[in-house]
Parts: C-alpha cells; structure tokens; sequence
C-alpha cells in the first residue's frame, strides 16, 4: 500500500503524521511512504530527511492525495481535503466524530474508509495507538514549562549564600495521562507537587509520581473508574461542593496550578472559580489544559494568555501538542505506524480491515459508505474491575504474644511428640535387634543429626559442589568393597574389582570437578 | 565387639590375614579405628566447610585427605587381600575419574553428576551380592567346620550369631534395594538431563500401581531371603532386577524441570546405599559417611521442593497437581522489542538485575552475559544476579555457570536476598526461565504454581525477557509477565541476543 502524510494546513498546526524514522518501520511493513513537501518542516523534519529514509515527497497536497491509497494526518480534514479523496481510499486522522457530523457524513457519501485515532478503545492491547494518551502526555509536560516560563521564581527550593528559597507549590487538578506528566516533570524540577482526582484509586499512582495526593474526606464517594473506561464520571453536587472548599482552602498556598479535569462527552467541569483566582498571590500562575473545552477555570480565554487584576497569569492554549512539534511527531508517527502495523497483519503490505478487532472497529467511523460510529463497547473491560482490599488487622501486643505462646506451645508438642515417637521405635529396634546392631544404629543416628545440622548452613550457591563432594564421600564404599576383595571366590573378586574401579573413578572424579568448581568462585 | 573385625581381631583368626610385621608393628588394629575417626571428623568438617566460598576452598582438602586417609587405612588395616589387583583398580579408576573431571563441560555439571550417582548405586549393588557369596561360603563351611580358614570379610562372617545372621541380611537387602533403584534411576536421570532420553515424563500403563508392585514384590522377596526358603542368591538378584525396574520407571515419570529434586534425591540414596552397606560390613566410617550424604540429599530435595512450594511427594509421583479451577484471563499482547531499544535501556539504567534460568545454560550463553555484566559494571551500573533455588537443573547450576564465566560471586545473590529490590531497580532481565518469574504463583489462586515462591521481577522499571519464542515454559503455564506493560519480549537464541547487545553498550 502506498501511505501519505498530508501537510497540516491547520493554522499554527506544527505536527506531521509520518516522521523519517516511523516511515522505515513502515517500509518494513511492506508499504510505500510519501509525504507532501514541507509537511515536516514545522516539525524540524526537511524534504531531504524524507528522501534520505526513502520516502517520495510529492510538491502539493494534490498530487500526493492522487497517488496514494492511504492518506494519514493530524487534524480532522478540511472539507477541501476530503474533497480531494475518492473512493475506496483510506484516511487516518483524529476526526472527533462526535463534533463533525457533517465532516462523517461527508466522508461516508464519498466512500473513504476513515479511522478516528481519537477512538481507539482505551485498552491495554491498544495503548500503543493511543495519540489521546500520547498527546496528553505532552501536553502536561508542556503546561509545567509554560508555567515555569510564566512564573517569576525558581520551582526547587534552594538554600543559597544570597538567602533562601522555598520550592514552589504546584497543584494539579485531575491525575489522567496529562497530570501525571505533569507531575512528573513539575517534580523533576523541583517543585512541590499537590495532586487531586476524583477517582480514588489513582492515589497509588500519584504517590508513585512522587506528589503528594490531596485528600477528601467523603464517606460515600466511590467512583469505580472500571465503569467509565478509566475516564472520570461527572461528581455528585455534595461532593463537587466539598470539592471546591478544600481547593478554596489550598488555593491561597498554591504557586502554580494545573487543571486538567474533562469528563468524556461533556463541557469541561468548572473547579477553578473567580475567587480562589482571587484568593491567589501576584505572579502565580494557572494552566488549563481543559481550555479547548470551556476550561476549568472560570476566567480562562481559549487560546491565550491573560494577567488578572491581581497579578494571576492564565494560560488557556490549547496547541500545547504543537508547540513541540519535534516530539509530537515523533509519538503520533509511532501511533499511526502501530495503527497500520495491526492493519497490516501480515507485514506485507496489503491492508486488512479486520472489523471483528476491538481496536480497529472501535477506530473506524466511515467504511464502505457507511457510518460505522458509534461502535459496539469493545469485548474487552478496559480495566479490571477493582477488587475490595482485604482489611490486614494490625495485632495488639497482647494478641501478637499470644500467638507466639501458641506457636512456641506447639513446637514443642510436635518437637516432643517426635522424639517420643523416635525413642519409641528405637527401643522397638533394641527389643529385637542383636546388640552389635544398635551399636552402629546409635552411630548411625548420631550422624543423620550432624548431617542435618551441617548440611543447612551449606551457601546455597555451592549446592552444585556439595552434590559433587557428597558424591565423592559416598564413594566411601570402596572401602566395603576393599574388605571384600581378599576373599577367596573368584566372583567376589570380579565384582570387588568392579566396585573398586567404579567408586575410584567416583572418588577422583568427584573431589577433581568439586575442586575446579570452587576455584571458579571468585569475588569482585 | 568380639564381631566388628575392625576393632578387635576375632578370636582364633588366622594370622595369615595380615602381614605379620604389620599386625605386630599396629597393635590390635586400633591404628585402623583410629583412622577411621579422623577421617569421619575430617568429612564432617569438609561439609561443614561450604558454608561459605572461601573455606570451602579449604574443606575440599579436608575430604580428600579423609578419603585418602580412609583408603590407606583399609589397605594397611585388617581384611586386606588382592592388594595390587586393588591398587590397580584404583589407579585405573583414578585415570578415569581424572579425564571426567578436567573434560566436563559445567553446562554438564547436571549429568555428570547423576551419572556418578548411579557409579556409587552400582558399587552398592555388588558389594551387596558379595556379602551374600561370602555369607553362603560360611555358612556351607561351618557344615564342614572349617571356618578358620576364611580370611578378610569372610572371618567377619564366620563369627556371626544367627540372629546377627538374619540382621545382615535384611541389611544386605535393603542395601541392594536401595543401591540398585539408585543406579537405574540415575542412569534414567543422566539419560534425561544428557538430551539422550525424551525430558518429558512418560510412564507405562498402570502408571504408579505398576511401582506400588514392584515395591511390594520387592518386599516379599526381602522376606524370602531373610527367611532362608529358596535359593538366597536367585532372590536377591530377582531384587536387584525389580529395584532396578522401580528406579527406571520412577524418574521417567519425572520431568525435565523437576529434575533438581531428582538429583538431589538421588544423592540423598547413594548415601543410604552407603550406610547400608556400612551396617552389612559392620564398618562406622561406612555408616557415618552414608548417613551424613543421605541426609545432605534429603535437605536438597527439601529446599528444592519448598522452593518450588510442592510436596516432596507430588514431585516424585511427577506431573502438577490437578488444576482447581480455569486460570485467570490474560489481556494484552507481548511486545517484541530489538536489540538496540534493549541497550538503550541499559545504557539508561542505574541498577540492573540479571535473571537467568536453563535457557541460558542451553544457549551456552553466560560467558555473554559475563561480558556483559563486565561492561555494565564498568560504566559504573548495579549489576546483579537473581538466582532462584530451581533455577537450573542442579541445586545451585546457575551459581556455578556464572562462576565459570567469572561473575563474582557476591553479586550473585538468592531469591530472598533480592527480592525486595526490584522495585528499585531500573531493568531486570529474563534469560531464559520462565515459571520462576510467574506472576500468577502470587496472583492467580488457580494456577497450577499458585503459592510457589517466584522472583518479582514485574516490579521492576523495564522487564527485558530473553526466550526463543513465544512458547510456554516446561510446566505448560502461561506467564502474565510477558503480557505485562513493563515487560518487552527479546525473541531469539539467549546467546546471539545478548551479543548482539554487547557492542551497543557504552
């Protein structure tokens, strides 16, 4: 198959679908790659990067669109984009079906296969092809550095000659892929980082971010992120409420604060109000990642960067994704090739719309004149149900040494019930056994105990040469067949011989390798 | 102790027993005993001394000289005879075991050692006839009252009371028993462990009745011997014949995987065998030697059955307990990963933890992994070993693998030593075991491993698994770690893999 990379004509729009390296591992799929002119310059990836790994650069969107069958981009198309598109072909792009109706009716009345990255179901067989996850990534890292651009201090705190500095207090609110990036690269600089979600289970997660998860003390909120997808539910008003006091409470602490809360489907929920804004000191700053969608802060403008009355910088773009259009790329391009990696099932460069596959029917919107959106919920849960934790009860002291009293009480019966039972046998043995018997047996015994207390303090790593030096000793049994070897029978003598010959290679052979085995242990 | 040759010589026997220089020059043979004790302190303390890599250095000393001790003692001592016909059949045995010893490959470490196993159980075997040859001489001489003639084990005999006649004999039977099961059993386990028998367990119809049979015709047969009815020496080698059949059809019902247990127990045997052979001859050197290997054997199998958290019983009547329920779902995919990604975390890494299993003793791939450990280390990473106890096909292979390929030992480290580490280490790699690494043994209650210790390698940043392919482990279960979002599947012979890596670190 013949795959293009459209250049983006979306205003500001620096990301490419297909990179240099992401077009070889197409390539090894079987497919042929080809990009418009200049689609990855924005990226930082020039026309003779493109032809250097292989791919023909066509000059304008035309004639790129003409040759090839599948046409891969950023931005939903345009209606002049999709004009140029006929049947039969392929489009893989975000689309957001749900917004552009039109766009999806139009794409179904000319006959072109599209498939939304956007909706790829949020599995884990899937992630690969996740550019949601992927670009919120970005996003969140991006939103730390635009705030630490727009902040006028440090984010770690530093005890320097000229005076001391406090680490800065950065709060992000909603802990999805974007705020966890967030966290980790707020952290990475320094900073303090608060975290909040309303779904009580991606505590772990935070913590292991290294940020500190704010606490809501709400009896009755369970909200089971298995049901949503993984994606957070709308909140009950007595919860949102209590919700909106502990932010009022942080908020004048706050140095930076990250809102990152959307709820699938619905205008992004308002979390950040007028006054906390108020309540905050001059030259803090908010990033709102959710500004595309309303924004959780109430003052956000989409698109831009605003200065309150008090000194409150926020920032509401919504192309963070582009403002690293190196990085970006690269990520999409790795989900588009994976995306075309399970199409292409075979690495043969023949596509195979497989719609019985969760992911693929899951992603695709148009197919064969037909709108194939909303899809059927994937056969697969997303996440696992949660399990109720089992309450681990901490044992009072008395309890603790009660249990010990039992477990020592009970040594002691199954210790003195075994040497009962042994010296009850033994004197069964001494009842009928001669006494010349009993006095090896007594030896015998004797030994069993030192071999047992010996052998449990053997390293473990040298359990290879004590099978080799156990086997050696064994051998000890040459001296058996020594005694016999004077007797008078010639059969005795054979098999004495025999056994001499066998137990001497033992005895050699053993002690040698047990020798050449220890020699090898070394220690660094 | 008018009957224990080795401490008193018997009334009235014939000076012809020993040179008579000799006997005058040693009184009473006390120099013998006496010997005897050294050498049984000096075995005690040649195990004692692997308690650690560098006294066992000097244990291994302490063994050779008890045995030379031991030898030298019997052949200066009482009941001596043949005397160069013996020295020739060391020194012959000596040249054998000398090649074996310097030839061995220690990927063949396993083999090797089960094949000297079934040596000791066949040497036990025919010790046990001869005492019986012996036993019929005297007995057939006593008719005749002659018994003054015998010499060596035969003037022990002569000596006996009948009661302490019968005890020898179910000694000899048991010895016989214990000593022909040994054999054909080791031999079965070298057989598999060579690649020259099929690993998987295969029995004949009838299964563990079948065994159950022959134990108790072996039983019966022991009874007849005692008992005196019948032709002795038919009876005893009807026994030898249907032990030897037990030994046979046990291990191959054993699995290539449990094999660790196998040979442990089997070590565990030869000393038995020994022991027994010490009641029969009534010598305390036998019987103390014996008793300290069987009972080493015996600890091996037990660690070796804790570690994998089965009965000692359920191993050897072989295959995995029946599963109680359907395994729990495995969702996602394994992700194959190249070379160059694997390096790249590698070069990333700060602490990486190496986990190597039978795969890496079949692809003969630990002088790479040695090479690469070198490489590591001098870019001034973490780097260490987690060993498992089953790792392997012999207690403790891995370690000795490693240590040939010159990995120090004191970054080699046991399951417990570094388990809790993992989740403070960047990059953990998988060479080649798999079921030892099963998150399901602590996840999923069903599974056939549920409850066996296992590293936990998943908790760990980066899980790189190195394996041939997308196959399941010997016990046939799947593993969720590869299917974990952490772990990335390097495909291909262990070898060629991590050589592959090799150039790329930096």
């Amino acid at each position: 198959m013949r795959i293009g990379a459209l250049k983006e004509t979306f205003d500001g729009e620096a990301r490419v679908a297909v990179t240099p390296s992401s077009a070889g591992h197409l390539q090894k799929l079987g497919h042929e790659v080809h990009v418009e002119s200049g689609a990855g310059a924005r990226a930082g990836f020039s026309d003779a990067a493109y032809e250097g790994a292989g791919v023909t650069v066509h000059p304008n969107a035309a004639a790129l669109t003409e040759a090839v069958d599948v046409v891969v981009k950023v931005r939903p198309p345009t209606d002049e984009e999709l004009g140029r598109m006929r049947e039969g072909q392929t489009l893989i792009s975000f689309f957001y079906p749900g917004q552009n109706a039109e766009l999806l009716e139009r794409a179904r009345d000319l006959g072109v296969n599209a498939i939304a990255m956007d909706m790829v179901p949020r599995i884990s067989r899937a992630q690969k092809m996740d550019a949601l996850s992927s670009m919120a990534n970005i996003a969140g890292y991006r939103a730390v550095i635009e705030a630490a651009n727009n902040f006028g201090r440090f984010f770690t705190g530093q005890v320097t000659a000229a005076g001391k500095v406090p680490p800065a207090k950065v709060l992000v609110v909603g802990a999805g892929v974007a705020g966890l990036a967030a966290i980790g690269a707020a952290t990475s600089l320094g900073a303090q980082v608060y975290a909040f979600d309303v779904r009580p289970e991606v505590a772990e997660q935070i913590e292991s971010m290294g940020a500190e998860f704010v606490f809501l003390d709400f009896a009755d909120q369970v909200q089971d992120g298995a049901a949503t997808g993984g994606y957070a539910a709308p909140s009950s008003p007595e919860f949102l409420a209590k919700q909106l006091e502990k932010f009022r409470e942080l908020a004048p602490d706050m140095d930076i604060v990250i809102t990152t809360a959307l709820i699938p489907g619905r205008p992004a929920p308002k979390l950040w109000t007028e006054d906390m804004v108020r309540m905050m000191k001059p030259g803090s700053v908010i990033v709102d990642l959710a500004a595309e969608r309303g924004g959780n802060c109430d003052l956000t403008v989409p698109d831009a960067k605003i200065v309150t009355e008090n000194g409150v910088t926020i920032i509401g773009y919504t192309d963070f994704p582009s403002r690293m259009g190196a990085q970006s790329s690269e990520l999409y391009g790795n989900n588009i090739r994976h995306m075309l990696a399970d199409l292409t099932p075979a690495k043969d460069g023949t596509l195979v719309h497989n719609m019985e596959d969760d992911v693929i029917r899951g992603a695709t919107v148009t197919r064969d004149h037909d709108v194939t959106w909303p899809p059927p919920p994937p056969k697969v849960q997303a996440i696992a149900a949660q399990k109720p934790k089992p309450k681990v009860k901490e044992p009072t002291p008395e309890e603790r040494r009660a249990a010990e009293a039992l477990a020592f009480r009970r040594q002691t019966r199954s210790q003195v019930g075994m040497l009962v039972t042994g010296g009850v046998l033994m004197l069964l043995v001494g009842l009928f056994a001669p006494a010349s018997f009993l006095q090896h047996f007594i030896v015998f015994v004797l030994s069993v105990f030192i071999g047992f207390q010996v052998i449990w303090n053997v390293s473990h790593s040298l359990h290879t040469p004590l099978m080799a030096i156990t086997n050696a000793i064994s051998s000890i049994v040459i001296l058996g067949a020594l005694l016999q070897i004077g007797s008078g029978s010639a059969l005795i003598v054979i098999l004495g011989a025999l056994a001499v010959l066998m137990t001497a290679v033992n005895i050699f052979g053993g002690f040698l390798v047990t020798r050449r085995m220890l020699a090898m242990f070394q220690k660094s | 102790m008018e009957t224990t040759v080795i401490t008193t010589p018997p009334a009235g026997m014939d000076p012809v027993v020993a040179p008579a220089s000799m006997v005058e020059a040693l009184p009473a043979y006390g120099f013998t005993s006496a010997v005897y004790v050294v050498a049984a302190v000096l075995f005690i303390l040649s195990l004692g001394g692997l308690s650690g890599q560098e006294s066992a250095k000097r244990a291994i000393w302490y063994g050779i000289v008890g045995m030379a001790l031991a030898v030298l003692a019997t052949l200066f001592g009482p009941g001596w005879g043949n005397w160069w016909l013996s020295i020739l059949m060391i020194a012959l045995g000596g040249v054998g075991g000398w090649l074996l010893a310097t030839r061995v490959q220690m990927t063949e470490m396993p083999q090797l050692v089960a094949a000297m196993h079934s040596l000791v159980g066949l040497a036990a075997v025919f010790i046990g006839l001869n005492a019986q040859i012996e036993l019929g001489r005297v007995i057939r001489a006593r008719l005749n009252e002659a018994t003054d003639l015998f010499q060596g084990f035969a003037a022990v005999l002569a000596h006996k009371s009948p009661a302490e006649i019968a005890m020898l004999k179910v000694e000899v039977g048991l010895g016989i028993f214990i000593g022909a099961v040994t054999f054909t059993g080791s031999v079965v386990a070298y057989g598999k462990l060579a690649g020259k028998i099929d690993g998987k367990p295969r029995k004949l119809p009838g299964g563990h009745m079948l065994n159950l049979g022959a134990a108790i015709l072996s039983l019966l047969l022991v009874i007849l011997y005692v008992a005196g009815w019948g032709p002795a020496m038919l009876w005893l080698i009807l026994l030898t014949l249907v032990a030897g059949f037990i030994g046979w059809h046990l291990i191959m019902g054993i699995g290539g995987a449990d094999m660790p247990v196998v040979v442990s127990m089997l070590n565990s045997y030869s000393g038995w065998a020994a022991a027994m052979i010490g009641f029969t001859l009534s010598n305390d050197l036998l019987i103390v030697v014996g008793a300290l290997v069987g009972s080493s054997g015996a600890i091996l199998s037990y660690i070796m059955c804790k570690a994998m958290n089965r009965s000692f019983v359920s191993v050897i009547l072989g295959g995995f307990g029946g599963e109680t329920g359907p395994a729990m779902e495995i969702e996602g995919e394994q992700i194959a990963i190249d070379a160059e990604s694997v390096a790249a975390a590698l070069n990333e890494a700060d602490s990486v933890i190496i986990v190597p299993g039978y795969g890496m003793a079949v692809a003969q791939a630990q002088q790479s992994v040695s090479e690469l450990t070198r490489k590591l280390r001098a870019a001034g990473k973490e780097v260490r070993f987690a060993i498992h106890p089953v790792a392997g096909r012999l207690p403790g292979h891995m370690n000795v693998l490693l240590a040939e390929a010159k990995v120090p030992y004191d970054i080699v480290l046991e399951m417990d030593e570094i388990n809790e580490d993992f989740p403070s280490t960047d990059v953990v790699i998988v060479i080649g075991s798999n079921d030892i690494v099963n998150p399901a043994a602590q996840d999923d209650p069903n599974s056939p491993i549920a409850g066996m210790p296992v590293l936990e390698v998943w908790k760990a940043k980066h899980v790189f698994v190195s394996k041939r392919g997308q196959g399941t482990g010997y016990s046939g279960i799947e593993n969720p770690l590869f299917y974990k979002e952490n772990t990335r599947m390097f495909y291909g012979d262990a070898k060629k893999s991590i050589d592959a890596l090799l150039p790329m670190i930096d």
